[in-house]
């Protein structure tokens, strides 16, 4: 298909592990992307999600299967795929605006310094981090660190951003500011984006999609949620939509035990190629199943458990 | 009252020290008048030690006016076994820079590559590990007899000295830069070659730099050893020439002499470290 701007074919990730032999940490997995969109991806610790991201981005790659971008096979790291790290992994050694530098002078290597400080400037001001653009990374807050490493995404005008749970080590309040930012940003410059996260409220304000995996070793990927909000939604309001708790709930009730009985569930109906995909509010075949009254009893009991 | 300011009471305390010290010094030394009656010409002949009960280890006072003469004429000449401290001590802190930046153009790179590459790591870890423990002078022998040149041999001494520490240093701290670090570099698309001098050296750097600190201290311990074996010149030379004279108080002058020194390489190489060291 054409419109797949970003295309993962069936792959899979596999460890080595001494005396056992391997251990799978996710399989088979197909998703496809369309440009401008943003895809968040959820599922508990070990589903591998962070390796899926990093074999978007080229620091790992696939025991099976391959990722297209753009028309194009991945090999390896590219400045057309930004990331942007947990750990904003920025510089310390450099300045604000010496680290943005360092990403720009590394896309486009003839131009001259003032250049390269120019339009790094552009994009930290981008981010409004005016004023700060000589200071070292250890001087910033976390908020204003994780501002520093979106604007050096930015700054290479990648095709594709990833996201690995960017805002997890900010304060609430800094988180939201910093997710209506992303969302600006990301709006105004029609940024496709792939990100991670374990909010599923975040998931909810910034997402096209949400892509929800099962719990691994050997997690597949089970259901992909479109979100029904509408694309004009604001921080304030969004939660009101009458939709919101449908979705919030759905995404939930998945984590806290679908994630799990999932692949025994599906087992031999499950076609990795053609996921069900779930618009919470419309009657779809996942969301009746998940409601059905006579699983209730039986999902309450594994709620108390935890 | 208002307390001082800890810099300040510890000055006071490292004078009542110092001054403790000399005073100390000064009493263990000095004569305990005259021991017993004698034949002056025999008194002569016995020195003051014999007759005054006057140690012969030379008092706070002596070293003191031999030092100003020192410090008056650092630089003098008289030929090849009277040469002002000063003099000495050049040819002793020339010869341990050639050595030790020899030393450095060599562990500096090897490290690197040490650092890098696992297969060079494990390859060379034999021969480091058998070459690191070898006192610096068992070399001298060879390197006189290869070199046959006594300078260069006390050159070639302080070089392989100087090598372990910092070429150690500099492997650890490439091996262990921040693999986000690397990550941002790969997706970036950095070069091996700007990745090595933009990511890794400024990351590894105060590990590096700690590195030639110790190996700056260990080739001024050695330096003194060895200008002791080949003679002729340096501070060590002048160490043993002046036990030769029987001259302690020249030895006390010039031993304070090696370890303000000493203190001067290891102070500018902790300015060094802390100008390449980031805040995290």
């Amino acid at each position: 298909m054409s419109d797949r701007f970003i295309s993962i074919e069936g792959i899979a990730r596999r460890f080595p592990v001494p005396g056992v032999g391997t251990t799978t940490v996710f399989e088979d997995l197909w998703l496809s992307m369309l440009r401008g969109e943003f895809v968040c991806m959820i599922g508990h610790s070990g589903c591998g999600k962070t390796t899926v991201l990093n074999i978007l981005a080229g620091l790992d790659a696939p025991s099976n299967g391959t990722v297209i971008v753009d028309g194009q096979a991945i090999e390896g790291p590219s400045l057309d795929r930004a990331v942007i790290f947990q750990s904003h992994a920025l510089l310390p050694w450099r300045t604000v605006i010496g680290n943005v530098a360092y990403a720009v002078s590394s896309k486009w290597r003839n131009w001259s310094s003032v250049q390269v400080a120019a339009y790094a400037q552009k994009f930290i001001d981008l981010v409004g981090l005016k004023g700060a653009e000589h200071k070292r990374p250890a001087e910033l807050s976390g908020g204003m660190k994780q501002r520093v490493g979106i604007a050096r995404a930015l700054s290479i005008e990648p095709k594709i951003m990833l996201m690995d749970e960017p805002f997890s080590a900010l304060d609430a309040l800094t988180r939201g500011t910093l997710q209506d930012e992303v969302r600006r940003v990301c709006q105004e410059t029609g940024q496709t984006v792939f990100m991670i996260t374990h909010d599923v409220d975040e998931a909810i304000y910034l997402a096209d999609k949400i892509v929800l995996m099962t719990n691994g070793p050997g997690a597949v990927l089970a259901e992909i949620v479109e979100n029904p909000l509408p694309r004009e939604r604001t921080r304030n309001e969004f939660h009101k939509h009458p939709l919101y708790y449908a979705t919030r709930n759905h995404i939930i009730d998945f984590l806290v035990s679908r994630s799990r009985t999932f692949i025994n569930e599906t087992r031999g109906t499950y076609d990795p190629r053609n996921v069900a995909v779930v618009c919470p509010g419309l009657p779809e075949p996942a969301i009746a199943r998940t409601y059905d009254t006579s699983a209730k009893p039986n999902r309450g009991q594994q709620f108390a458990a935890h | 009252m208002k307390m001082a300011s800890l810099t300040g009471r510890a000055a006071v305390v490292s004078f009542a020290l110092l001054f403790s010290f000399l005073l100390a010094w000064h009493l263990a030394t000095r004569g305990s008048g005259t021991a017993q009656h004698m034949d002056p010409e025999y008194a002569k002949l016995m020195g003051a030690t014999a007759t005054q009960g006057k140690s012969a280890m030379p008092g706070p006072i002596d070293v003191g006016v031999k030092l100003w003469e020192h410090l008056r004429r650092p630089f003098y000449d008289n030929g090849p076994n009277d040469k002002g401290v000063g003099i000495q001590l050049v040819f002793s802190i020339a010869r341990v820079l050639i050595g030790y930046l020899l030393a450095m153009l060599v562990a500096i790179p090897v490290g690197f590559l040490i650092g890098m590459s696992p297969l060079m790591s494990k390859a060379l870890d034999p021969f480091i590990q058998v070459l690191k423990p070898i006192s610096p002078l068992a070399w001298m022998p060879l390197a006189l007899y290869t070199i046959k040149d006594s300078s260069l041999s006390a050159i070639f001494v302080i070089f392989i000295c100087s090598l372990w520490p910092t070429m150690i240093n500099t492997a650890f701290g490439v091996a262990s830069v921040r693999r986000e670090w690397l990550n941002v570099a790969k997706t970036l698309e950095v070069g091996t070659l700007r990745r090595a001098f933009t990511i890794i050296l400024p990351a590894a750097a105060p590990t590096i730099l700690t590195g030639m600190r110790i190996s700056i201290g260990i080739a001024w311990l050695v330096i003194v050893a060895a200008e002791m074996l080949v003679g002729g010149t340096g501070i060590g030379y002048f160490v043993w020439n002046e036990w030769n004279n029987l001259s302690i108080t020249n030895v006390i002058t010039a031993i304070l002499a090696i370890g303000l020194v000493g203190m001067l390489l290891d102070f500018v190489l902790a300015r060094l470290t802390r100008l390449v060291t980031f805040p995290e």
